[in-house]
Order: C-alpha cells, then sequence, then structure tokens
C-alpha cells in the first residue's frame, strides 16, 4: 500500500515540522521515543476538522491550516522585549514564572521568593526522569503535537499544607512572528493547601504566531484553590490550551478563563471531581472582535457522588467574530446527589456576530439534580434609552450593559485584586471598541 | 423665551398617526399637568420629548430654550436640562445604583464642560436626598432598581431627578402602581424640587396625583391634541364630569 505524505497547506511535510524540532527537545531517550509516538498520533489524525464531533464548530484545518515551525530560542534582545510585556500583565503581588516563546526565562522569573514555599522544576528538567508528563487521557490531535513538541514549561508541586502568601503568576509571552511555542506544565496540589494560580498569555510585538500549551492540575483533598487564566495574545495569533485538572473531596476550586485576544482560540477544560464533598465554581468570559474566533470547550467529570459543580459564561461577541461555548457535564452511574448546573449567555453586539452554544449533560446516576440554559441576544433596546435619558452617550450605555453581563461572571473570583484586573482587562476591551 | 414648546406637533408610531398637531408652551417655573383618558397619546408625547427611537415626527417642532430638541439624541438633551421619570423605571442588573448616578451625572457633566463632581461631594450629595427620600443605603448598593418595589422605582426616579438637577421635568403617569403612602412620598419629592428655575410636566390619569403636586395649568389631552387648558379647577371639574365630553370634542 502507498502511504501519502501527509502535507500542510503551504506543502511543507508535517514530519519535517518534527525533524526540525528535534534537537531543541528535551528528554531522556524514553522521552523521545514518547514524543515520536505522540507525533505520528498527530500525524494520522492531522488538525482537527469540522467532522470530529468535539471540533465541529471550531475547524482548525480551515481557520490555522497549519502548525508552524518552532520559535528559536529567545536571545537577550527577545528577552529584554519579553520584560516590558511581563511588567504590563503581571498581577501586583504574584510571584512569577515568565516563558518566552516556549522556553523558560528564569531572568525574568521570581524563582528564589517561590522556593520558599513551592517546589518548583522546568519540564525540561524534569523530563530527563519522567516522561509521564507527556502523557494524558485525551489522544486529541492538537494534545498529541503538544506532547511530540513541548519545549518547556513549569513544574510545580505545593505541599500538603502550604498555604501559598502569594499568587504564582505563569506569564506566557510570544516575541516571534510566524512561529510556535509548544509548553506544558504541571500543577501538584497538596492536601489541605491553599493556592491560587494564574496563566497569562500575551503578545510582545509578536504577529502571526502560535501557542499551544498544556497543564495538568491534580488537587488533593481538603485543599482551596483558583485557578485563572487570562488570554490576551496578538489579534492574529492562534492560542490552544488543553487544560487536565483532577480535584480530590472537601476541595473548593474556582476557575476562571478569560478570551480578549487571539484570531482564533480554543481552551478546552478536563475537570474530574474524583473526591467526594467537592465544589466546582468555573466561570469565562469571551471578549472577541473583527473575526475572531473564540472557542471555550468544558468537560466537568462528576466521578464520585455529592459534588456541586457551577458553570457561569458569558460571551461578548462583536462584528464578525464567533464564540463556541461546548459545555459537557458527565455524571458516572456512582456519582448520586450531584448537582451540576451550567449557564451561558452570548451578548451579539453586531447583526454578523455568531454564537454557538452546546451544552451537554450525560447522566447515568439517578438521583441528581443537574440543569443547564443558554441564551444569546442583543443589547436591551429599553435599557439602552434608559441609559440614555440619563445621559450616557450610545457608546457607553452599551459599554456600561456589557460590563454588567459579564460582572455576572467574573464577580466569582473571589480575591479582589484578581477580580479588579480581570474588571481592567474587560474595561480596556471597551474602551478600544469605542 | 419659553423653556419648552412644542408646536403643531405631529407623530406616527409604525404607520399609525398618534398625536395629530399638538401645541403645548411650557415656562420656568410653571408646573403643568396633563390629563387625558388612556390612548390619547399623553405617553408618547413624553417619549418624543426624551428622544425615544420608534417614533416618527411627520410634522411640527419641539423647541428647548430656543433650540430644536428633535435634533438632538437623548443624551444630549439630558445634558441639556431635560428629564423623563419613566412610568415603567428599567431594572438593570449588575449595574448598582450608585455607579449608575455617578456615570450619569458625570456623563451630563462632561456634556456641559463640566469637571467631574468629586467622589466625596457626590456621596455627600446622594446621601442627603436619598435621606429625604426616605431610600435606605444599602437600596444604592444594588443593581438599578432590581427587586425595587413600585414605590421605591419611582422614588429612585425622584432622587435622580433632585441630582441631576434638571429645568424640565417630564413625570410620567408618576401615580401608577403606588398606593397614597408611597404616592406621597413621591410627590414630596418632586414638590421639594419645584423652583423658579425649574418647570414640570406632570402627566397623568387621575386627578389624585394633582392633590400632591398641585398645577399651575391643567391640560386636556384626547386623541393626540390639547383639547382645553384652564387653572387647577380644571382637574376637579375633569374628576366630577369625565373624560367623556371631550372625546366627543376631539
Amino acid at each position: 500500500m502507498n502511504v501519502a505524505v501527509a502535507k500542510t497547506g503551504s506543502g511543507r511535510a508535517v514530519s519535517d515540522l518534527f525533524a526540525s524540532a528535534e534537537g531543541r527537545l528535551p528528554g531522556s531517550p524514553d522521552v523521545m521515543a514518547a514524543r515520536c509516538e505522540a507525533f505520528e498520533t498527530y500525524e494520522r489524525l492531522g488538525l482537527p476538522h469540522r467532522r470530529i464531533e468535539e471540533w465541529k464548530y471550531t475547524d482548525l484545518r480551515a481557520l490555522v491550516g497549519e502548525v508552524l515551525p518552532l520559535a528559536a530560542v529567545p536571545d537577550a534582545t527577545a528577552l529584554k522585549r519579553a520584560a516590558d510585556a511581563v511588567k504590563a500583565h503581571a498581577i501586583a503581588g504574584a510571584r512569577k514564572l515568565v516563558l518566552v516563546d516556549g522556553v523558560f526565562a528564569a531572568e525574568l522569573s521570581d524563582v528564589k521568593a517561590l522556593a520558599s514555599e513551592v517546589g518548583f522544576k522546568t519540564l525540561r528538567e524534569t523530563l530527563d526522569k519522567d516522561a509521564g508528563l507527556l502523557k494524558t487521557a485525551s489522544t486529541d490531535a492538537v494534545i498529541a503535537v503538544n506532547a511530540a513538541l513541548a519545549t518547556d514549561g513549569v513544574v510545580l508541586s505545593i505541599a500538603d499544607g502550604t498555604q501559598l502568601s502569594a499568587p504564582v503568576q505563569i506569564i506566557h509571552v510570544a516575541i516571534a512572528a510566524s512561529a510556535s511555542a509548544f509548553t506544558r506544565s504541571q500543577v501538584a496540589i497538596g492536601k489541605g493547601a491553599r493556592a491560587t494560580i494564574i496563566e497569562s498569555f500575551a503578545a510582545a510585538g509578536a504577529a502571526a504566531y502560535q501557542v499551544n500549551d498544556a497543564v495538568i492540575v491534580s488537587i488533593g483533598d481538603d485543599a482551596d484553590v483558583a485557578h485563572i487564566r487570562l488570554m490576551d495574545d496578538a489579534a492574529d495569533a492562534v492560542n490552544i490550551t488543553s487544560q487536565f485538572v483532577t480535584v480530590g473531596a472537601n476541595t473548593k476550586l474556582n476557575v476562571f478563563n478569560m478570551t480578549s485576544g487571539a484570531a482564533v482560540s480554543r481552551l478546552q477544560g478536563f475537570i474530574t471531581l474524583a473526591g467526594e464533598g467537592s465544589q466546582l465554581s468555573v466561570n469565562g468570559v469571551n471578549l472577541l472582535k473583527k473575526t475572531e474566533h473564540g472557542d471555550t470547550t468544558l468537560v466537568v467529570d462528576h466521578a464520585v457522588p455529592n459534588c456541586v459543580s457551577r458553570e457561569i459564561f458569558r460571551a461578548v461577541i462583536d462584528d464578525r467574530a464567533h464564540s463556541v461555548f461546548q459545555g459537557r457535564i458527565i455524571v458516572r452511574p456512582d456519582a448520586q446527589k450531584t448537582d451540576g448546573k451550567m449557564m451561558t449567555r452570548a451578548l451579539l453586539l453586531s447583526d454578523e456576530a455568531e454564537a454557538d452554544n452546546k451544552p451537554e449533560l450525560e447522566i447515568f446516576a439517578d438521583d441528581v439534580s443537574c440543569g443547564h440554559g443558554a441564551t444569546a441576544g442583543a443589547l436591551d433596546d429599553s435599557l439602552l434609552f434608559y441609559l440614555k435619558a440619563r445621559g450616557l452617550p450610545e457608546k457607553q450605555a452599551q459599554a456600561l450593559l456589557i460590563q454588567a453581563f459579564v460582572g455576572e461572571a467574573i464577580e466569582q473570583i473571589a480575591d479582589d485584586t484578581l477580580r479588579e484586573h480581570v474588571i481592567g482587562i474587560a474595561e480596556r476591551w471597551l474602551e478600544r471598541r469605542s | 423665551m419659553a423653556l419648552l414648546e412644542v408646536k403643531d406637533l405631529k407623530v406616527r408610531v409604525e404607520e399609525r398617526e398618534i398625536l395629530h398637531g399638538l401645541t403645548l408652551t411650557v415656562n420656568e417655573g410653571e408646573v403643568h399637568a396633563i390629563m387625558g383618558p388612556n390612548g390619547s397619546g399623553k405617553s408618547t408625547l413624553s417619549h418624543v420629548i426624551a428622544g425615544k427611537p420608534g417614533y416618527e415626527v411627520t410634522d411640527g417642532q419641539i423647541l428647548f430654550r430656543g433650540e430644536d430638541l428633535l435634533e438632538m439624541d437623548p443624551d444630549e438633551r439630558a445634558a441639556k436640562g431635560v428629564f423623563l421619570a419613566f412610568q415603567y423605571p428599567v431594572e438593570i442588573p449588575g449595574v448598582t445604583t450608585m455607579n449608575f448616578l455617578r456615570t450619569a451625572l458625570n456623563a451630563q457633566r462632561k456634556a456641559r464642560g463640566e469637571s467631574e463632581l468629586m467622589v466625596p461631594d457626590f456621596l455627600k450629595k446622594v446621601r442627603e436626598v436619598s435621606k429625604s427620600l426616605n431610600i435606605p443605603q444599602d437600596m444604592l448598593k444594588r443593581g438599578v432598581n432590581v427587586g425595587f418595589s413600585g414605590g421605591e422605582k419611582k422614588r429612585n426616579e425622584v432622587l435622580q431627578m433632585a441630582l441631576f438637577e434638571p429645568s424640565l421635568c417630564i413625570l410620567d403617569e408618576m401615580d401608577s402602581g403606588l398606593d397614597i403612602d408611597a404616592l406621597r412620598i413621591a410627590a414630596d419629592g418632586v414638590n421639594a424640587l419645584r423652583s423658579p428655575g425649574r418647570a414640570m410636566v406632570v402627566i397623568t390619569h387621575y386627578q389624585r396625583l394633582l392633590n400632591y403636586i398641585v398645577p399651575d395649568v391643567v391640560h386636556v389631552m384626547s386623541r393626540g391634541r390639547v383639547v382645553k387648558s384652564g387653572g387647577k379647577e380644571l382637574a376637579l371639574e375633569l374628576e366630577a364630569s369625565g373624560y367623556a365630553q371631550f372625546e366627543d370634542a376631539a
């Protein structure tokens, strides 16, 4: 049988991508074998397209076409530029871990301050011993190509009982244009620990780049964790992020995802409630304009009884942008007394804006309380007129109503500094609009 | 110069003419009542003065201090001093009353080329006015009108009137849905705002409200026109004889 060599849109052979990256990829021979296997999976599957159910609304073959070659290792000039972006996106009081074009930048990070409370290594250091980090439950093509090509990431371990005195902020900065960065990070949070983990994605002048990030989070029992992701990549960039989160018993996890950048983005979160009595709150906001495509796909898996999950998602869609929300709640046969609710609302600011909402409940237990709701619509004219009659010009009246609309999701962030930071992102987005 | 001059105003809504040449002149310091049966066009008049979309002015003029009001957006009208107290104030979840009041006041000041009111001055003013209107402070922290009773919503309108200090207040059916106590509190608030530089147009179906807000001039509207004008005694006359006579006249 003749097997055609898989080609990308520009005619480059897909296998060249791996060959050209090989010198850059850390790992022992075992790790390299795992990478090869992952890349073969990716080669076999290719980029996801609309005929794959989970990617129905986000056809990466049509939207992205091909995976770009790896960005070069950042030089001194690049790091200097990255420093400005880090400053702009740093959250007051947080301890920063910075990845520039997929490479950990120690000189921009607060490793020393962090080390007193958190075990820290780079992915590069870890992969010499452990290929396990490259393995995840999913065989999704974007996750496979991430496993194959991840150049770096952070590996954090927060010991049992640790109460972090400051949030940890992982900042991804893109410098190189027309190149891609693959990162993979792991965060292990011990029993009874209290931690806030923030991930930020930003550009320092880079254009038309691609980010593919994977984060593997495990949280022990009796923990209290906030996990915030703020994606503000360049207007012509691509950001694909996969999150794998496992939650222990009697734990509180508060997740927030903000998309306010990138031409094409997909956040796919897979959260498994693996211990009883836990409370999960997953909230998100998509702010999309022009022809941006933003996809938030969440799978909440109630694997055990007596857990509560709440999802609030808001999309604000202007111009010809396209927002996708797919939310699946799975309730396993044993997961009795599950209480799972999901509410998604889209605000369409133009006639050409598009929202796709796909809520799914897969319930295999019989004593549960689950529900979902989805709405899509324009701003309410009667509210707009009321505000205008009180002296607010059209754009300001709209901005106030949009802030209120996304506020319902943002309010779920418990920390005042973080919440104000996120409100600031929304305000700046609205200012750019008017 | 009159504060408000409505001249031969004709207004259509979806191909149907509602106002058929309405004329009305209001001077500074005057309180006018506009009474009339349902469907006579009272609310349409208030909406057109405030600039609500959906109304097509086919003829006539509305001048405010001699300026063409119909050329202005609703927010410009508000900044010039036109205030409509809504018959049904809307609920705005997620926008606290306090934030709304400050944003609106500063937007009006900005449009007039005035500086923003400093926060302490603003808070002091809100506190004073809300106290006189019997509005609890915690209501100001809630979403605009969210969970407010009918009376609270109307008092919130009066609160805004007091803060924004408009020169023309149009009260659209302020008495609808209010019991006698709620009506008295709202009316007292309105009376406190009567001043030589400010005019009010009180739109109402019933004479009852005019016991509390005593007008200088009463107009009777029927079928899209003012069919009779007179002093405050005209309202009492109407209460006794009803609107039917005017329906025939129109």
